[in-house]
């Protein structure tokens, strides 16, 4: 149970490293990436995983 | 660079080092107290915060130049004319940067930026996503540097307002007294069309839970920056057909607010930049319909007229962009100091003008008021120039004219419509030419420095007369005479009373020809 982010579409805005809880989300070589060891899909945390809701892209998705 | 400014081309020829001792302004120093409020028109210690404000004050803007830093590339909303992913060098417009900046390379970039251009006075967070979004980290880092090593220059900071009222005491903490909000509508039924959804307190809103949200917020954050004393603009985004008319509502809204500047901008619409609203083919506004609705807008909130929509990472005087100078390659191969000194002399310089500019143009103003009848119509004149106030720039040279309405109450700037160059490489283009003619249509006149042949018969043909014997002067003063002189001919028949002509507004050149 994890999210990814599809590297093409990403803006590299960093607004999902702002509000993931689990700082499993990091810069590395210019691209967003999350570390699935440390997602938890915000269950139990949020409605909802806050990667995907802040998104302007839409490009967090179900891994 | 085509469009660099030389300080001897604003100041004119020796002026920097000229002694002057002119006497303090008194009375309405603005020829129209509207647009361009002076010191006497506001609490001083409101005049000493905007005075040398290119955004905030329309004098300061032909003197001072501001720059933005692109640090803040998160949002937390989605506006319908904004696209995100789109990101290209050929587009000028709020939003859009080439490089984004950390913290660190932007007080690098502020740095090298101050110790060329001396006119600096302002800096900005402006995006391209939303300067408090994401904890407003980056901006923060920013100013908490700055404030330090470039004390002198003033901070401001742009945002939509959802995440204004966590802010303000902070905002207030690093000194930042000018904070822009963009506010579209005072109505969630208005706003559900220009926002698809907001981020807010961990959930993403969508409809007009988003809209009445945002607006709550918004008033929430303008109510607060009030109460902290920290100015406030308010920038609203003109579409028509959604909220032209509703932005009379939110003047008023605003201004019971205690918002110090409303600033309605055209909306930039076009397929190509993969908004929703370009995508969609939601047209802009004419430059007679903003100017309109500025017009009934007027006697609210007061008016900015002179914002040039532009780019997150915008360096120059507002009309210019010098950004192309200072990407990061450059500025971390330059040495650079926290010396402020030429900085303080130009100041210096701008200060000791001011009071003899309020009293020349004072003394313009009374004579038309005196001689000129109030039957004439005022009129619209184009004028071509490099800054300072005056009419300094060649026709064919000219990448905007600024747009100043002249009639018996006075003379005032009320807008600027870019062109593309006629001249380039000293061959006029036909084809620039009718975009010019396009852009400047509503006008009577067109004040320049200099002018060829054919684009004056072009000109004239047209019914704009093309005026070069007033180049250099002071552009107020030369409007005011010229418009003396335009009335005695109205009397004798030999002009029209008025001009009923519309105008196009167009966004700005790719950067790719400025080169």
């Amino acid at each position: 149970m994890a999210y990814k982010i599809k590297s093409a579409e990403c803006t590299v805005c960093g607004a999902c490293e702002a509000e993931c809880p689990n700082l499993a989300i990091s810069l590395k070589k210019g691209t967003y990436i999350i570390d699935p060891a440390k997602c938890t899909e915000c269950e139990g945390q949020f409605d909802s995983p806050q990667c995907a809701a802040v998104c302007p892209a839409d490009c967090c998705v179900p891994a | 660079m085509g469009n660099v400014i030389k300080l001897d081309g604003i100041l004119g020829v020796g002026e920097l080092k000229a002694a002057t001792d002119a006497p303090p302004a008194s009375g309405c120093t603005s020829s129209a107290c509207g647009s361009s409020d002076g010191p006497a028109d506001m609490a001083p210690e409101v005049w000493e915060k905007v005075k040398n404000h290119p955004c905030y004050s329309e004098e300061a803007h032909h003197y001072f130049a501001r720059m933005h830093v692109a640090v803040a590339p998160a949002c937390n909303i989605q506006c319908n004319y904004c696209n995100r992913k789109y990101d290209c060098s050929n587009e000028s417009r709020p939003g859009v940067v080439s490089e984004k900046l950390t913290p660190e390379q932007a007080v690098k970039k502020v740095l090298a930026v101050a110790q060329e251009i001396p006119q600096l006075s302002v800096i900005g967070i402006a995006g391209p996503g939303d300067s408090l979004a994401a904890g407003g980290k980056n901006s923060f880092a920013t100013f908490e540097m700055l404030s330090k090593l470039a004390p002198d220059l003033k901070l401001c900071i742009s945002t939509n307002g959802l995440a204004l009222p966590d802010h303000v005491e902070r905002l207030k903490n690093y000194n930042v007294d000018h904070v822009t909000i963009t506010i579209n509508m005072v109505d969630p039924e208005v706003g559900e069309r220009i926002y698809p959804w907001i981020f807010h307190n961990h959930k993403r809103w969508t409809g007009r839970d988003a809209a009445k949200i945002l607006h709550e917020r918004q008033m929430l954050g303008l109510e607060m920056l009030t109460s902290a004393g920290i100015l406030a603009k308010i920038n609203s985004v003109m579409i028509p057909g959604i909220n032209d008319e509703h932005l009379m509502e939110v003047n008023a809204q605003v201004k019971k607010r205690g918002a110090f500047l409303h600033n309605i901008m055209p909306l930039i619409s076009d397929p190509a930049h993969g908004t929703h609203f370009g995508l969609t083919g939601q047209r802009g506004p004419t430059a007679q319909e903003l100017k309109v609705l500025q017009d009934k807008c007027e006697g609210g909130a007061k008016l900015m007229r002179h914002c040039r929509q532009c780019r997150a990472d915008a360096v120059g005087l507002l009309g210019e962009d010098r950004g192309d100078e200072f990407t990061i390659d450059r500025i971390e191969a330059m040495e650079v100091s926290t010396d402020d000194a030429v900085r303080k002399t130009y100041r210096e310089h701008v200060e000791s003008e001011r009071a003899k500019r309020a009293e020349s143009k004072e003394a313009a103003r009374a004579e038309v008021a005196e001689t000129v009848s109030a039957e004439v119509k005022p009129i619209l004149v184009a004028v071509a120039t490099k800054g300072g106030e005056r009419i300094n720039e060649h026709f064919g040279h000219a990448r905007e004219f600024q747009i100043y309405e002249v009639g018996h109450a006075g003379a005032k700037f009320v807008g600027h419509r870019r062109v593309e160059q006629y001249c380039e490489g000293g061959s006029g283009d036909d084809d620039a030419l009718s975009t010019v003619l396009a852009a400047i249509n509503d006008c009577a006149a067109v004040f320049v420095a200099k002018i060829g042949g054919c684009p004056k018969k072009t000109l004239e043909a047209a019914g704009i007369e093309p005026v070069d014997s007033y180049a250099f002067e002071y552009i107020e003063e030369s409007a005011l005479t010229y418009f003396k002189a335009y009335a005695e001919r109205v009397s004798q028949g030999l002009a029209p009373n008025g001009v009923t002509r519309d105008a196009v507004i167009r966004p700005a050149e790719p950067a790719a020809l400025r080169a």
